[in-house]
């Protein structure tokens, strides 16, 4: 190893050292709850295919449970004195999160100790889970790379869901619903585009403004007109579609490759701005606007024109978001549907450091802290599902506070631009 | 460096243009000495009563659109669609109106839903004057209100004792809430929007399981919900006819007002409150000390918050529910931006936005037009108000300078 020898900020001295020591802790954690104490309870059972699978027939993993914690508790033990002594360098963020997923099975095995468990339905509701929160982090950086914050997650998507039942109900096609859900997202996309930009309005103000208008345009317009015509709240829904082939691949179809338009939407819009954003001309161009905007500015780029684009980008992605709830889910509008997923999408945001990838990473834990909270009572864990909501929060406030690595946003991001 | 967050987030006074008629420089001179706001007349006072206008006509509009029946009338008979319509309109209004300010119990539930408002809108407004954005008050309130509960019903103490104890309870716990976030920002640079934004869904989620704790849940109780209060911590009515609700509260609001109004423009520390929120740097260098600073201005406004939560828990509501925040937390923003972050302004919005709320129940139970829509005049007024812009443009009116910026971006 190199690093060795590069100089070192003390700040990053100091987050490798806590680092290490909250792999120490964890191993002592792993190895009391989860080795020590699911010892003698059996192995669990991870159901790997479900009946409906192409493969049905591969048999449960069977592991026992004692002696997976104790295994994982040694593996994070020794990544925590390798982080303590040497550090592992340019490796570190992808040795964490290694290190957090076997954390995660040695607790769905100490959970699971003695029962079985669907593996396989977990792994797929949390992707399908994670969408929106995706999309809505998605739509998020749009905005902030050109230094346009986004509080307005919650309320594009909630106004995508609204518009996405109403617009496929009446006219009878899901996919309708779903570009006039896009629709309504762009067009508050526009609203704070043109706030932030146009009247210069404070962009935090401008979020929180949208969120409370369109909650409180739903639930009376939920009341008022859905509640007494029911046939416009009854949109088509547009159900998971198998792709032939990788669907049928085992473990793994099912959990990717068997989802809805929505699931394949985010991770091809994943792809294309991580793409977009850092090796195309728009998004050099872009992220300077969010850098610098006085640069891009002298050197001939419209700051203005980027900032209105992405924002509308992004309230279109939010809108195809939304559409998520009622066309990709229950086929119903109900009242704050989307109960906040517009704020984890901030919080994966912020975590995914305003990086697509990192949104989806990000918006997959969540999904998965999402879905295994909705597991927990069937496990009788004893580990109020509470808690488990709220890991996306905390993970968010561990990421700003800097105890472990530091996420950086563009740097102009909410700062007004005023061309001389 | 002009185009640098922490140069263009920096609350800039408003009034006082540069170049204007000595005349008018001075009138406004007068009217800051009198009302302690930085702004010009036009701005507190002509502003935001066109935006509460504003807002209600463009309602109106709205519920024109949803008014099913009328709208397919428009065709066929467009004199009875007009009446109808307008009479919805009217109707509707007028509810808001009686269910305000109509009756003795229409003032009495105006006031009881001001009050908690006006302690979170001066929460708020504490953190606008000190340049930090508390989003967060409505967690503030929730883990308040939860420790007034505690304290509400576990302790069975004399009232002039446990009254004030679970009031206290509320103090501390929003200002702990509110004080983490202040200190985080302070150390860390950790902006004080997401880790209250963060610290607010953290908040209700621990309500929600708090609520199934034995301790905690009502006895014979399977679903979320807390013991009751013991009536000797109940805030106490005015009236003796338990329909009319006005409770003390109220008071306590008014009192809070004025205590944070001497805080802020009377004390040493409110100098530095506002010297911080002007220009963070200039008050290190002034020898200020800016991290004890931001955590005190949070803990502050983290306890009006909790004391808002215990408020509600101590006074209408006599338990812990999950939502018992009711979002008046976030409805505290649109308050002390409509209020100019002055405590005087925080009540005047919370009598009105009390009133709407009243107003709305009424208006709900009367017509067939949902308390939503109060939701949607607030943050309509919050829109006029943030961007006088609008305003100008509708009602050719002078405005004073374009639209502030209140927060900074995390970038700083």
């Amino acid at each position: 190893m190199t690093v060795e020898n590069e100089v070192r900020s003390p700040a990053e001295v100091r987050r490798a050292r806590y680092l290490g020591i909250t792999y120490l802790l964890l191993a002592a954690f792993v190895l009391w709850f989860f080795g020590l104490g699911s010892w003698g309870n059996g192995s669990a059972a991870f159901g790997i295919a479900r009946p409906i699978d192409t493969f049905n027939g591969i048999p449960d993993l069977s592991i026992p449970a004692g002696p997976l914690g104790i295994g994982v508790a040694v593996v994070l033990a020794f990544m925590g004195g390798v982080q303590l002594v040497r550090g592992f360098g340019r490796w570190q963020n992808r040795v964490l999160a290694v290190a957090f997923v076997l954390f995660i099975f040695a607790f769905l095995g100490w959970a699971a100790a003695g029962k079985s468990f669907s593996l396989v339905s977990m792994l797929r509701a949390a992707v399908e889970r994670s969408t929106p929160i995706t999309l809505g982090a998605l739509a998020g950086l749009l905005g902030e790379r050109v230094a346009v914050i986004n509080i307005a997650i919650e309320g594009q998507l909630l106004a995508g869901a609204f518009a996405g039942a109403v617009i496929a109900s009446v006219a009878g096609n899901a996919w309708v619903g779903v570009l006039g859900a896009i629709g309504v997202g762009v067009f508050f996309g526009w609203v704070l585009a043109v706030l932030a930009i146009r009247y210069q309005v404070d962009q935090i103000i401008i979020g929180v403004v949208i969120n409370m208008f369109v909650l409180g345009l739903t639930s009376f317009l939920m009341l008022r007109v859905l509640s007494g015509n029911p046939h416009l709240n009854s949109p088509p829904t547009l159900r998971s579609w198998r792709i032939p082939g990788l669907g049928d691949i085992p473990f793994i179809g099912p959990i990717l490759f068997d989802q809805t338009v929505f699931v394949y939407g985010s991770l091809i819009l994943v792809a294309v701005l991580a793409y977009g954003l850092f090796h195309t001309r728009w998004g050099l161009r872009a992220r300077s606007v969010g850098e610098h905007p006085r640069a891009a500015d002298t050197v001939g780029v419209n700051v203005y024109r980027y900032r209105y684009l992405n924002v509308l980008l992004g309230g279109a992605v939010a809108g195809f978001g939304g559409a998520y709830f009622t066309i990709g889910t229950v086929g119903r509008f109900d009242e704050n549907m989307t109960t906040g997923r517009g704020f984890i999408a901030l919080a994966a945001m912020i975590f995914g450091r305003w990086h697509p990838v990192g949104a989806l990473s990000a918006g997959l834990i969540f999904g998965f802290a999402d879905a295994l909270a909705g597991k927990l009572g069937v496990l009788q864990t004893g580990i109020p599902s509470e808690f488990l909501l709220m890991a996306p929060y905390l993970a968010t406030l561990v990421v700003v506070t800097g105890i472990i690595g530091r996420a950086r946003p563009p740097a102009a991001d909410g700062a007004v631009y005023q061309k001389e | 460096m002009s185009d640098r967050p922490d140069a263009a987030g920096t609350p800039a006074p408003a009034g006082g243009e540069p170049g204007k008629k000595k005349g008018r420089l001075t009138d406004n001179r007068l009217f800051r000495e009198i009302t302690g706001v930085g702004l010009d007349w036009r701005s507190a006072v002509l502003v935001p009563v066109l935006a509460v206008i504003t807002a209600l006509i463009v309602s109106g509009f709205i519920i024109a659109l949803t008014d099913i029946e009328a709208l397919r009338m428009w065709g066929s008979n467009p004199g009875e669609a007009a009446r109808d319509t307008f009479g919805t309109i009217g109707s509707a209004y007028l509810a808001l109106l009686d269910g305000a300010f109509g009756s003795l119990s229409a003032w009495s539930e105006t006031l009881v839903a001001a009050a908690p408002l006006i302690l979170t809108g001066l929460s708020v407004a504490v953190g606008f004057r000190a340049g930090l954005f508390n989003i967060g008050a409505e967690g503030q309130m929730i883990i308040g209100g939860l420790l007034a509960a505690i304290i509400g019903f576990s302790l069975h103490l004399p009232w002039p004792i446990h009254i004030p104890l679970a009031l206290l309870g509320g103090l501390v716990g929003g200002a702990i809430w509110g004080g983490i976030p202040g200190l985080l920002r302070a150390k860390t640079g950790a902006h004080e929007v997401i880790t209250t934004i963060m610290f607010n869904w953290i908040a209700i989620r621990f309500l929600d399981w708090a609520l199934t704790v034995d301790f905690i849940q009502a006895e014979g109780r399977d679903d979320s919900i807390s013991k009751n209060v013991l009536s000797s911590a109940r805030l106490p009515q005015f009236f003796s006819d338990p329909r009319i609700r006005l409770h003390w509260g109220i008071v306590l609001a008014l009192l809070a007002a004025g205590l944070i109004y001497w805080l802020l423009f009377r004390t040493t520390t409110g100098y530095e409150f506002r010297a911080v929120g002007y220009n963070p740097d200039a008050a290190h260098y002034a020898g200020m000390n800016v991290t004890w600073l931001y955590v005190l201005v949070m803990a502050v406004a983290g306890a009006l918050a909790g004391l808002a939560g215990a408020n509600q828990i101590l006074g209408p509501l006599g338990r812990a529910t999950p939502g018992f925040s009711a979002g008046l937390g976030f409805d505290a923003i649109a308050l002390a931006l409509l209020g100019r972050s002055h405590p005087l302004g925080v009540v005047l919005a919370g009598l009105l936005f009390g009133a709407l709320e009243a107003g709305g129940r009424q208006m709900q139970v009367a017509t067939d037009v949902s308390i939503d829509l109060i939701m949607v005049v607030q943050a309509l007024i919050v829109v006029f108000i943030a961007a006088p812009a609008l305003i100008r443009a509708i009602y050719r009116v002078r405005t004073g300078k374009g639209a502030e910026q209140i927060t900074k971006g995390w970038a700083a």
